[in-house]
């Protein structure tokens, strides 16, 4: 690597014809990828939709065994930590020394995300929560509003093998804690890969690869991370807070 | 395009926004609103995805290739939402609202 590759000048790969062009193309192509990732989690709501629209009273009386704080204290440490990483972006462009800081503070955040996240899912194991042979959804009292018993009892060609109003309620459950593990669990891998990246950043970055002619892997790296935000800004009303009035 | 670059100022009242925009959807699943509630929580989750994508993704400063896109991922997700619902409908394998 030649000693001028963290200069001020421009750095661009031959095949582009100036830096302007580059980062037209790469952001471009971050745009693309960031679209076949809504499809991938398109997938994922997709059968939520069915899901939820089957067994309405089911979800609702799941969704009342998750924690609304802990889940809101993440939403907030998430959002914030977007705002750090906007605050990353806009050092390296402006050539400011708060990149490395703002990065470290981006990772520091996700971790907690991730950290929270851990004991949720300690609270789901030990209240059996976790779909599978041992799985039983205790509930204290149940409001008169949802009634399991309105809820379809064949669905998606899913039928129940002991029919009946509380048989069919554990079976439901336990979808909406297969969709919930799913999709919480596939974003969290994604901010593990996220903090991957941020770490990559915080080297390259240590080593003066930025300038405010030269930050694109930082904005690319920022929408990946603006992009895991907005899909837990999605998850965190439909998971947690179905129909939380009783 | 150019490079644009967004004041702090927007970062941090894009935010606040956010924020605010939180506290409001939590607060809002505890109100009985009949069969609101679902309607009010996405609206207020798409307003929320929609200031991400405009200020801390720069979509608002970027030229009108990266909206195509982005047009196509909500286009391509709504294909996907109405054809798969529309086939579990016709099946009769989820219930048909008000029937």
């Amino acid at each position: 690597m030649p000693a001028e590759s963290h200069a001020a000048a421009a750095i661009h790969a031959h095949q582009f014809e100036d830096a302007e062009q580059q980062r037209d193309a790469v952001t471009l192509g971050m745009w693309a990828f960031l679209l076949t990732e809504v499809l991938f989690f398109g997938g994922l709501f997709t059968a939520y939709t069915i899901y939820r629209w089957s067994f309405p009273a089911a979800f609702a009386l799941s969704s009342h065994h998750l924690d609304v704080l802990l889940g809101g204290v993440n939403t907030v440490i998430l959002i914030g930590s977007s705002l750090t990483m906007a605050l990353a972006v806009h050092a390296a462009q402006v050539g400011g020394r708060g990149v490395v800081g703002y990065l470290l503070l981006t990772m520091l955040l996700g971790s907690a995300f991730l950290g929270i996240k851990a004991v949720e899912y300690d609270h789901k194991f030990a209240e059996r929560l976790i779909p599978g042979a041992s799985f039983l959804m205790r509930d204290e009292s149940r409001p008169a509003h949802l009634d399991p018993a309105g809820d379809a009892v064949v669905a998606a060609g899913i039928a129940s093998a002991d029919p009946g109003v509380e048989a069919d309620l554990q079976h439901h459950a336990q979808i909406f804690f297969s969709l919930y593990f799913a999709m919480t669990g596939m974003h969290a891998l994604h901010m593990v890969v996220g903090l991957g990246l941020l770490a990559w950043l915080v080297l390259a970055a240590r080593r003066g690869r930025f300038s405010p002619a030269y930050s694109t892997p930082v904005e690319i790296v920022g929408l990946y991370w603006h992009f895991v935000d907005i899909v837990w800004i999605f998850l965190f009303p439909l998971l947690y807070l179905i129909d939380r009035h009783a | 395009m150019s490079q644009h670059v967004v004041s702090p100022k927007i970062y941090f009242a894009v935010f606040a926004s956010l924020m605010l925009l939180t506290a409001l959807t939590v607060w809002a699943a505890f109100q009985d609103l009949g069969p609101f509630n679902l309607a009010v929580a996405l609206g207020i989750a798409t307003l929320k995805a929609t200031l991400v994508v405009l200020y801390f993704m720069h979509v608002r400063y970027n030229p009108k290739l990266i909206w195509l896109v982005i047009g196509l991922a909500v286009a391509w997700f709504g294909v996907f939402l109405v054809v798969t619902l529309s086939d579990y409908l016709s099946r009769g394998w989820i219930p048909f609202p008000g029937k």
